[in-house]
């Protein structure tokens, strides 16, 4: 660094001087902290598998259940917390082991740190000289970093897909799969002990699918005709100035958390719907289908709305000048060159408004109901996966039970059908989008 | 406010000074200041603007642009211009970029409705018919006059639904055979039927750029117009397309007007019978193709036309 004279040497130096700092900070800074997160990942278990050393022959030999207390209490003294049961000689040594132990792994870990940092920082000053390519060095780990990052997203993806696959394959050991997929019945009250009077539970989860189905395609219903006209008419039709009020307007209705949505639907549109019906003459429950996928289809419209907006904005202009070029009118260039110009966006965007749907909680756990009717009624209370999935894990529960794990097969039903329905979305967009290109 | 040394009996009444007071003099007199000190050696041409020279009067004129001005907001793009366009010929704009002559020729069908801050005044008709009459319907006058644009645009449809496509909406075709044949004479044409006559159904787009130019060639004639407007239609394309188009044009040239914006001073030489030479928004001269490459009037179209300006 000496060599970095000022702005006469600078064009001698392969980078900018910057560059040689960043590495050397990198050289400093990164195998120190690797050190340190692996010695506090690592420390807690070394101090106590010392301590569990030093233990006399006759706690050492006992059961793991038990050596995991003994050594709680151990910990909890060494803290000064309360401790279960006696204090005895025994325990106090290991606890002042224990903390002796604590003190040395910080000592080490400190100078081990700094010493690394030195160490880095004296390799890295050897190694920099004028012609060290040090810009493309930093790149490099700047690219490492980047590669770190994005795999964080994938590799969670694939440990919550492989942590459900288990739990669920747990599930349809003690209840046979085919009765999950084609059962007529959800019941899944169990007993939880022996003692306790319950249903053996049942667990058919065909209700709930097409309880979900049915609030789906209520929701789409209402979505799909809005959001498409509402996204014609903003994109080709408004003037400049409807289109500034009612762009955000949509999209603050997109903002409103979907509990808001819930309690909307639950206070307001099902007693709503169940007097309408009543005025009809027709028997309406005070939780409905029709009132939950009502509300839903309002939530869903920002989303339809703008995602097709996108994509009629994105057929090229030329497209339009064309058709009116020809003597199109306004509507006929709409319906007959600019819709089908924007149709694989405008079906990736409501497939995507599908998922949202299904996946949606807060409205139906509030609106629909609990009950698992198998109907096609919209008047009727159904319910869906994922409310059920939240009432299994709500509250108290047994996680070996098989109404734990019927959330988890619920769970993988519902991201297997997600899946499905985004590769089949994503195949439409595909097939159909170089055709204007 | 004509110059004192104009000598040419040909030169019209378009005035702009006196028509429209309020036109930016400086900008006129900057335009003229370039030009004057080449001006010495060539007495008899014409330096200044605001007034076109040549003839914008033809015999038999179909379409008759009168002081056509348009304002783009506060933007004059087209001043005070006047000419007439026959029925059978191939008339070609030309002019520096920005000079205004995709304005003037979006003008012809009403293009520039779509434009919020455009303005028009004046007068066009077609036929007699003036088409910014209230009663005149755009749509109906898009119909009569047919535009092909600079970059090819079918439709993402098969090359019979871009073909057939102005026959629908026109109702043309009473039926399916009627259609087919409406289809397969614009393919003809346009010079593409040969070409296409085994993937009719295939999407449009999968075309070479220059097929594409024909096909929305023979979109447009495919329902039957009388004008047809053509904004640099060869311009993304290769010479070998190009050379085809122009050939086109040709052919064309017996049945409809056509008045094609070009860069390409030889396209212009090669296809037009006349041509008009457009400046900062003005009209500056109108002749027939050769006298306006052999002998132009105005020393801007002479500077144009030989690589000075542009």
């Amino acid at each position: 660094m000496t060599l970095v004279g000022g702005p006469a040497h600078g064009t001698a130096l392969h980078s900018l001087p910057g560059y040689y700092g960043y590495f050397t900070a990198i050289w400093c800074l990164l195998p120190a902290l690797a050190v340190l997160l692996l010695w506090v990942l690592l420390e807690p278990r070394m101090i106590v598998a010392l301590v569990v050393q030093g233990l006399p022959e006759a706690q050492r030999n006992l059961p793991a259940g038990e050596l995991n207390l003994l050594v709680n209490n151990i910990q909890n003294l060494a803290a000064g917390d309360a401790v279960s049961g006696s204090v005895d000689a025994i325990l106090t040594d290991a606890a002042n082991r224990f903390n002796e132990y604590s003190v040395l792994s910080r000592k080490i870990l400190a100078v081990l740190t700094l010493g690394l940092g030195g160490l880095g920082a004296s390799i890295a000053w050897r190694r920099i000289h004028p012609d060290f390519r040090a810009r493309n060095r930093v790149e490099q780990i700047v690219l490492v970093a980047l590669i770190a990052a994005s795999s964080i997203a994938i590799f969670t993806t694939i440990g919550i897909v492989l942590s459900v696959l288990f739990e669920a394959i747990r599930f349809f050991q003690k209840v046979p799969a085919t009765e999950f997929l084609f059962g007529l019945n959800w019941s899944p009250q169990t007993a939880i002990r022996a003692d306790q009077v319950g249903s053996s539970g049942s667990f058919g989860a065909v209700p709930l699918f097409t309880g979900t189905l049915l609030i789906t395609a209520i929701a789409m219903l209402v979505a799909v005709p809005v959001g498409l006209m509402t996204a014609i008419y903003l994109a080709e039709y408004s003037s400049r100035r409807v289109r500034g009020i009612a762009k955000p307007l949509l999209e603050v209705l997109a903002g409103i958390p979907t509990v808001v949505y819930g309690f909307f639907a639950a206070l307001t549109v099902a007693p709503w719907v169940r007097r309408a019906g009543e005025s009809m003459g027709l028997e309406v429950a005070s939780e409905s289908a029709l009132a939950a996928g009502l509300v839903m289809g309002i939530m869903i419209i920002p989303l339809v709305s703008s995602l097709s907006d996108d994509a009629i904005n994105a057929v090229p202009s030329a497209m339009r000048d064309g058709a009116l070029g020809l003597g199109s009118t306004r509507s006929e260039t709409m319906t007959r060159v600019i819709l089908p110009a924007a149709l694989p966006g405008i079906v990736g965007g409501i497939l995507l408004a599908v998922s949202r749907a299904i996946g949606e909680t807060m409205i139906v756990v509030m609106a629909a109901g609990l009950a698992a009717n198998l109907t096609a009624n919209p008047f009727e209370a159904v319910t869906t996966v994922t409310v059920q999935i939240v009432t299994l894990l709500v509250g108290d529960q047994e996680f070996d039970s098989a109404k734990t794990l019927a959330a988890f097969a619920l769970g993988l039903m519902l991201f297997v059908v997600t899946l499905i329905l985004n590769v089949i979305g994503l195949n439409v967009v595909r097939k159909y989008r170089e055709q204007y290109d | 406010m004509r110059m004192a040394h104009m000598t040419e009996p040909t030169v019209t009444e378009n005035d702009v000074m006196a028509a429209q007071p309020d036109v930016d003099v400086a900008d006129l007199g900057d335009s003229g200041r370039d030009v004057s000190s080449i001006a010495v050696d060539l007495p008899e041409q014409l330096t200044e603007l605001g007034t076109t020279v040549g003839e914008v009067r033809c015999e038999d004129p179909y379409v008759v642009a009168e002081k056509v001005n348009v304002h783009y907001g506060d933007n004059h793009a087209i001043q005070n211009v006047t000419l007439e366009i026959s029925k059978k010929e191939v008339i070609a704009l030309i002019g520096p970029s920005g000079c205004g002559k995709s304005t003037f020729l979006r003008c012809l069908n009403r293009m520039n409705d779509s434009i919020e801050s455009a303005r028009v005044t004046g007068q066009i008709t077609l036929g007699g018919q003036d088409i910014y009459s209230k009663e005149f319907d755009p749509v109906a006058l898009r119909a009569r006059v047919g535009m092909v644009f600079q970059k090819p645009n079918p439709f993402p449809k098969s090359i019979y639904d871009n073909v057939a496509y102005g026959p629908r909406i026109h109702g043309l075709a009473n039926d399916r055979a009627e259609l087919d044949d409406i289809v397969h004479r614009s393919l003809e044409r346009a010079g593409l039927l040969k070409e296409v006559i085994d993937r009719l159904d295939e999407p449009g787009t999968g075309l070479s750029g220059g097929q594409q130019q024909r096909l929305c060639i023979a979109r447009t004639i495919a329902v039957n117009p009388e004008v047809i407007l053509m904004d640099e239609p060869c311009s993304a394309l290769d010479p070998i397309a190009t050379a085809r188009i122009e050939d086109l044009m040709d052919e064309l040239a017996e049945d409809y007007a056509i008045v094609i914006v070009t860069h390409s001073m030889q396209q212009a030489a090669r296809v037009s019978k006349r041509v008009a030479y457009f400046h900062l928004g003005l009209l500056v001269e109108v002749d027939e193709t050769d006298t306006i490459f052999t002998n132009p009037r105005h020393k801007l179209t002479e500077d144009y036309i030989t690589g000075r300006i542009g």
